[in-house]
């Protein structure tokens, strides 16, 4: 299959996805109970003013015109609005991503720079020290619940050791966030100049992004340490070994090279594990990122919100994956052929 | 003829694993100290969880204004919370229920895929393509996060919990058993009970299916844990089991304001319990992928 075929073929293969996405979003939204007229007109309102609702809120219509409206909104960009805080939810996913994008990508940072090391050194000497950590890392991380990992982080570091700040939001108080250029406080302090608000913002994202990078870690390493040892496994390596190269070109080049390859596919796989983390993480640290937000709605009953941030989260997740598919079809001919 | 050589051994060698997994299972655990351990617990705590209302020491919604917020002692193991509930009777009835939800779960998305799987693997075509489409579409959602939705759409509720967690479920044994069936149907069983003129329901559930479990054993093993995680999470933010139902995630979400004032047990207990227990699945889960596909030992 050619290159251009074969991003024909992806594409209108994420067209039928994004499709069913919106079709759960809305059976969610619109199909269960609970009748968002009445919660709209108040506990008060007569019959007839619900029916009024009704109607203008489009629920009389036949169930296909309504799952149209709501696609023709969507892609209008109309997410809905939040009843709590009377504000189109695009409007405040857009103030709210930032320090979610801020927490996930240094988490995601933390797990990919300490994961593939000690994927790679656990294949490479198997059964060795580090081998049992990694295994240790791999089982552990996995069974061991995000929302507990936090509070036992906090526990340790801010109340016993007192060495993080308190696990309130994303900067201490009395700390000015910096100018907005990126929406990540960290590198808009540093862009700006302002080393008080860096220090501050680093250390208040610490412990929340160590406590969701350790969660990911886990499938990070457990994968990298499989991959590998495949890789060791395979006839190139072996004549490669046999050809007498040295041992470090062997392991650091041909054979890591070739295992970034599928890692690179783990992308996907981590992000749904950092979207289910973050939600917690979130939580357990007041960060007020998306995560955060869904819940504090889901908490007051307030739908919008929540079935944006499904969506949204979908939408990314599914984005995340056409892309990695993409990248892994240019790098890697072979998968073209499948 | 050597092709055929090794498509006799292959398919002896998997028609000999169904036969006493259970067995194989016992003989590599007691090998391996860990895996020995991981079964023991599993054992250990179902029983603690079906014997909740003879081996709890107090009622788990029992106050006691006397002892609030003990620490662990000799009376109370595992201390008590702020209204003086004994911690560990809380834990252990959590633990019922907990496993009761995942394996309710585990069983409603083991059915729902095993028989999605089945037809869309034998039919192939329009099934095999609608089927597919439908398990894409749950698959382009986080887990997690698509049965956050489900429930907050669905209400609170335990039935709800246990529907959402299946549903997300559903793809890993659609797409297991669909790839299972894929391969067995082509085997010369599935050609000698079409042959004879079985009705293709009874080719499909009775001759092929069983022949798929294997690896679909691993998968529900190492999902319950998930599941147990997954409804552990819904609960700690406030969603799925609602209080003074006990739930090992509602419980951690309890301790957690009694951090800053130093009451360490409160939270500490019900994740621990949660950690040991999906840390048994997963052990459990690996080694019997070890013994029911040897291909895959030590590699994951």
């Amino acid at each position: 299959m050619g290159l251009g075929r074969y991003l024909l073929t992806r594409v209108l293969l994420v067209v039928p996805t994004l499709f069913g996405v919106t079709v759960v979003t809305f059976v969610l939204t619109y199909l269960l109970p609970g009748n968002p007229a009445l919660v709209k007109a108040g506990p008060l309102a007569t019959p007839e003013h619900i029916q009024e609702m009704e109607r203008r809120m489009g629920l009389d219509q036949p169930v296909p015109v309504q799952y149209w409206r709501y696609l023709s909104a969507l892609l209008r960009g109309d997410f809905g609005e939040s009843a709590t805080t009377g504000r189109p939810v695009l409007e405040d996913f857009r103030q709210r991503v930032p320090a979610t994008l801020e927490l996930t990508l240094a988490s995601l940072l933390i797990a990919v720079a300490l994961g593939i090391p000690l994927g790679v050194i656990a294949a490479v000497r198997r059964d060795g020290p580090v081998d049992h950590l990694s295994r240790l890392v791999g089982v552990g991380g996995v069974a061991m619940p995000t929302f507990w990992t936090g509070l036992l982080a906090i526990y340790v570091v801010f109340y016993h050791l007192g060495l993080a700040p308190p696990p309130l939001g994303r900067l201490s108080p009395g700390v000015t966030a910096p100018p907005t250029v990126t929406g990540l406080y960290t590198l808009d302090a540093l862009l700006a100049g302002n080393l008080v608000a860096f220090r501050s913002a680093l250390h208040q994202l610490l412990l929340p992004a160590l406590t969701l990078g350790f969660s990911v870690m886990a499938p990070v390493t457990r994968m990298v340490r499989a991959t590998m040892l495949e890789i060791l496994e395979s006839d190139y390596i072996k004549a490669a070994w046999a050809a007498g190269l040295p041992r470090r070109a062997i392991v650091y080049g041909d054979a890591l090279r070739n295992c970034l390859i599928p890692v690179v596919t783990l992308l996907g796989v981590v992000f749904g594990f950092l979207m289910a983390g973050n939600v917690v993480v979130e939580i357990v640290f007041a960060w007020p990122g998306i995560g955060n937000y869904a819940v504090t709605s889901l908490l007051t009953k307030d739908a919008a919100p929540i079935q944006g941030f499904v969506l949204f989260v979908a939408v990314v997740y599914v984005a995340i994956n056409f892309t990695v598919d993409l990248v892994y079809g240019l790098i890697d001919p072979r998968v073209r052929l499948r | 003829m050597a092709s055929s050589t090794l498509e006799s051994v292959s398919a002896e060698a998997l028609a000999g694993v169904p036969r006493r997994p259970g067995a194989r299972l016992w003989r590599r655990a007691r090998r391996n100290g860990l895996s020995f351990a991981a079964l023991v617990a599993i054992v250990v705590i179902a029983l603690l969880a079906v014997l909740a209302p003879w081996v709890a020491p107090y009622d788990p919604d029992a106050t006691d204004a006397q002892a609030v917020l003990e620490r662990p002692s000799v009376r109370h193991w595992l201390g008590t919370d702020i209204f003086g509930r004994d911690q560990l009777s809380r834990i252990i009835w959590a633990g019922r229920l907990d496993l009761l939800v995942a394996l309710s779960a585990t069983a409603m998305a083991l059915t729902a895929g095993a028989v999605l799987g089945a037809l869309a693997g034998y039919r192939g075509g329009l099934v095999d393509q609608f089927v597919m489409r439908l398990v894409d579409t749950i698959m382009a959602f986080p887990a997690f996060i698509l049965a956050m939705g489900i429930t907050a759409a669905a209400g609170n509720s335990t039935v709800n919990v246990v529907v959402a967690i299946a549903v997300t479920h559903v793809p890993i044994y659609t797409r297991l058993i669909r790839g299972e069936m894929l391969r067995v149907r082509e085997m010369e069983y599935a050609e000698a009970a079409r042959t004879v003129g079985n009705p293709q329901r009874r080719i499909i559930f009775y001759h092929l299916l069983p022949n798929c479990v294997p690896p679909v054993i691993v998968q529900a093993t190492l999902a319950m844990g998930f599941a147990i995680l997954t409804v552990a999470a819904l609960s700690f933010i406030g969603l799925g089991i609602q209080p003074p139902q006990s739930e090992w995630g509602a419980m951690t979400a309890e301790g957690a304001s009694y951090i800053v004032s130093g009451e360490w047990w409160i939270f500490l207990f019900p994740g621990l319990a949660i950690m040991v227990t999906v840390l048994a699945f997963n052990l459990v889960g690996d080694t019997l992928r070890d013994v029911l596909d040897p291909r895959m030992r030590g590699l994951a």
